[in-house]
């Protein structure tokens, strides 16, 4: 497989977990901000939703104020934004159609019909209850992306590099945004208590369609069980613990695939296992956000150096 | 605009239906108008969903479009493509033989059947190619043969397009489309498959593999990227080939071989079955601003460790000059007279060709020597009196540049329009593939002028495409 193709595939499974991501993100900031609010208002939700979607500073720079419908015409539509949904959904689509013959009929379908339907909504006909139907839209398109994947393609370099795309970005994803909002898990917050503390926990959850699963494991909402949850629970499909799990099985079964043990697959391992031996009470004792910031720095190293081993972007000098 | 009543295939110039169309014929009597266009936009649609699209040049907002796609079939008996697949072949063959003559001894010149400057001058011919020895001396491995029809039994060689011919993807996906849509039409007719063209290439480029490899030859497919108007093409026949869909950005050359780098390293690659023009292959030989192509590849390629195909400079025996020569070239090589014939063609580089050209261009096409895609081109009937005197004054400046040729009345065949089935004019784009044999899938890919009366088939010029039936007998 050529290194351009492995690069474009990652990027292309990263960006449809991304688009998924940032609908997430967006169907809760939206929900928090129809809610009845005191104190800080919706200034602080939308802040902490583009500082989790990594876009804080770019829409500040062109929009300067949060004002709910910039923010959603920002994370989904804006071309400028390269998080946007549409972003996310035209980087995708570009690199499967540079990478056509390594996708089968169906990926490439789910693709390009999602492409095709989203570039021709006109986002000034968006009122706001045609939102709430457009996140689950994003997400069923993600959902099928990931389904046709799963279900047709042979298991060889062409699924690893996308499931490890796929992996990598989602732990990206949920460290974010458990870092965004450490400060309402912090234990010292729990005094503060109160109805906001909750409806900010279950916002957590419901922003990794977790909070009905959460209940079904722990009873109640406390912080520290949400931080496990999301953090070091195997069974939870978004915890890093369960992204680490995949990406390590990737990793080995593409040393495998190649007959060659390699660097990523050592560091991934090592993640992997502080993952596992971790527990709740060292991590807060420590301090969550040095944990979840340090986890994000590893995270990213591993995707340089899973390019880097795999030639993704490699110059060779003509002699 | 006046035209000689043109042959239509279905109905004939006798009345009655021709014989290879009577079934589908038949079939047309019973379908409604408004389903067949629901059929068509069906195919549309799925067309655009697997992203059998094109992009057209100078139309940055709507960058990817599809080639309109009609429905009903262009059918030939397996009597008239008998007759055609010879012509094919033995022009095929006779256009090797030129290039590897041009490229070797110039024999055809020291006869003095095509004059020198013809193409020691052309802007095509490269002087890099002399004496450079290609696998199984072939130049032109992939060949689009432009054929139009004029009557019962008179067919025409338009153009040989041997440099590096597009359209072949559409001849595979109208079939399929077809066969989806209608499949009770192909349980009445038998109609020859021509699925295996992607095999036939494989096999041809396996077998142009350069000597002496002691295990199987790397062929991999080169494009210019995604922004080349036939790359859906590139990506479905490296596809259907299994084989590496490569840019230029992909490709190096280390040690005196070409090498792709893959995510394990670099990986030798044997034949290049290369998308990109002559022109931008290697910025160390050729154009030095491009960035498409590989820095050295002409070296390994000369060097004999390496095949591209086709070959650099095999755009010679394309050339709308070296066309008017084609039937001594044809004779000159194969020893007989050609099996196709050319249309008649002034070449306006002689003083008295131009004379009468210019005297009767409301009668004819007039061309560009180098051009193609239907660009650049005068329809006289069509033409409006200004277009008339721009191209007089273009063609005085710079005669050497044109050639003229009779309006020809192609031939027409039913074709599903707004108005409803309608005859439009069209043509045939065979592709022959030479390796270690010539290869031909029967038919091609028929290209049809969908405005009334207009004779450019070309997509970027508003045609479209029809799957072509070769019946069996």
């Amino acid at each position: 497989m050529l290194g351009r193709t492995a690069n474009d595939l990652f990027w292309m499974s990263r960006y449809v977990e991304r688009a998924e991501n940032m609908a997430r993100l967006l169907e809760v900031g939206y929900r928090i901000a129809l809610l009845p609010r005191e104190g800080h208002g919706q200034d602080e939700e939308w802040r902490s939703t583009l500082r989790s979607a990594g876009c804080e500073q770019g829409y500040l720079a062109k929009h300067g104020v949060y004002e709910t419908s910039k923010v959603v015409a920002f994370m989904l539509f804006d071309a400028d934004n390269p998080s946007s949904v549409y972003s996310c959904l035209a980087t995708a689509r570009r690199n499967a159609r540079a990478q056509r013959t390594a996708l089968t009929r169906e990926m490439w379908e789910s693709l390009n019909t999602a492409w095709i339907t989203l570039s021709a909504i006109d986002p000034a006909t968006l009122t706001p209850d045609k939102l709430p139907p457009l996140f689950d839209w994003i997400k069923e398109r993600s959902a099928l992306f990931r389904g046709t994947l799963l279900n047709t393609i042979l298991r060889n370099d062409t699924f690893y590099f996308n499931q490890l795309g796929a992996f990598l970005e989602r732990a990206d994803n949920t460290a974010r945004i458990l870092d965004v909002k450490y400060y309402v898990l912090l234990p010292h917050n729990e005094p503060v208590g109160g109805e906001i503390d909750s409806v900010q926990w279950a916002a957590i959850l419901r922003s990794v369609s977790a909070h009905r699963s959460y209940r079904w494991v722990y009873k109640g909402y406390k912080p520290w069980r949400i931080a496990d949850y999301l953090i070091l629970n195997r069974q939870m499909p978004r915890s890093l613990r369960s992204c680490y799990e995949e990406i390590v099985q990737a990793l080995v079964e593409l040393g495998r695939y190649y007959a060659a043990t390699n660097r990523p697959q050592e560091l991934a391992g090592e993640i992997l296992r502080e993952l596992a031996d971790a527990d709740m009470k060292a991590i807060f004792q420590s301090g969550l956000h040095e944990f979840l910031t340090a986890f994000i720095a590893r995270n990213n190293h591993l995707g340089r150096e899973i390019s880097a081993t795999y030639y993704f972007t490699e110059k060779v000098v003509s002699c | 605009m006046v035209l000689p009543a043109a042959f239509d295939e279905m109905k004939g110039s006798g009345g009655g239906i021709r014989e290879p169309y009577l079934s589908v014929h038949q079939w047309l009597q019973g379908q409604d108008i408004a389903e067949l266009k629901r059929k068509r936009s069906e195919a549309e649609a799925l067309f655009r969903r697997t992203g059998i699209t094109f992009a057209v040049y100078g139309d940055e907002a709507v960058s990817e479009r599809l080639i309109p796609f009609d429905i009903i079939p262009r059918i030939l008996s397996a009597a008239e493509w008998r007759r055609l697949a010879a012509g094919i072949e033995q022009r095929a063959r006779a256009l090797n033989a030129f290039m590897y003559d041009v490229y070797h001894r110039q024999e055809i010149i020291r006869a003095g059947r095509v004059p020198a400057d013809l193409i020691i001058q052309n802007a095509a011919f490269l002087p890099e190619m002399m004496c450079v020895e290609p696998a199984r001396g072939v130049y032109a491995h992939v060949i689009g043969i432009d054929i139009v029809r004029t009557s019962a039994n008179e067919f025409f060689v338009l153009e040989d397009n041997t440099r590096t011919p597009s359209g072949v993807s559409y001849m595979l996906e109208n079939r399929e489309a077809m066969m989806h849509m209608f499949p009770d039409l192909f349980a009445r007719n038998r109609v020859a498959a021509v699925e295996d063209y992607p095999d036939n290439l494989r096999l041809t480029l396996e077998s142009v593999a350069p000597r002496g490899l002691d295990r199987e030859p790397t062929v991999v497919v080169l494009t210019p990227g995604i922004h080349n108007s036939a790359y859906f093409e590139h990506s479905f026949l490296a596809d259907q080939m299994g084989m590496e869909l490569v840019e230029g950005q992909d490709l190096v050359v280390v040690d005196g071989a070409l090498q792709m780098k893959t995510t394990q390293g670099l990986k030798q690659v044997d034949v290049v079955y290369r998308r990109i023009d002559d022109a931008y292959l290697d910025p160390l030989v050729f154009r030095r601003d491009s960035v498409l192509g590989v820095p050295g590849i002409f070296d390994v390629y000369r060097a004999g460790r390496l095949t591209i195909v086709n070959a650099p400079g095999a755009g010679i025996a394309d050339d709308k000059s070296i066309y008017c020569h084609m039937p001594e070239i044809v004779e000159f090589y194969t020893g007989r007279p050609p099996i196709l014939k050319n249309i008649p063609t002034w070449a306006c580089r002689r003083p008295d060709d131009l004379a009468y050209v210019l005297e009767h261009l409301s009668e004819l096409v007039v061309k560009q020597v180098h051009g193609s895609g239907g660009y650049g081109m005068l329809v006289g009937p069509a033409a409006s009196a200004d277009e008339i005197e721009m191209f007089r004054m273009l063609m005085k400046a710079r005669p050497d540049r044109y050639i003229a040729q009779p309006t020809l009345a192609l031939s027409t065949a039913p074709t599903l329009v707004e108005a409803g089935i309608r005859e439009r004019h069209l043509d045939l784009r065979p592709f022959v593939l030479v390796g270690d044999r010539v290869r031909l899938n029967p038919g091609g890919l028929t290209r049809v002028a969908l405005r009334e009366g207009s004779l450019v088939v070309n997509s970027s010029q508003g045609g479209g495409t029809k799957d072509t039936w070769v019946l069996q007998d």
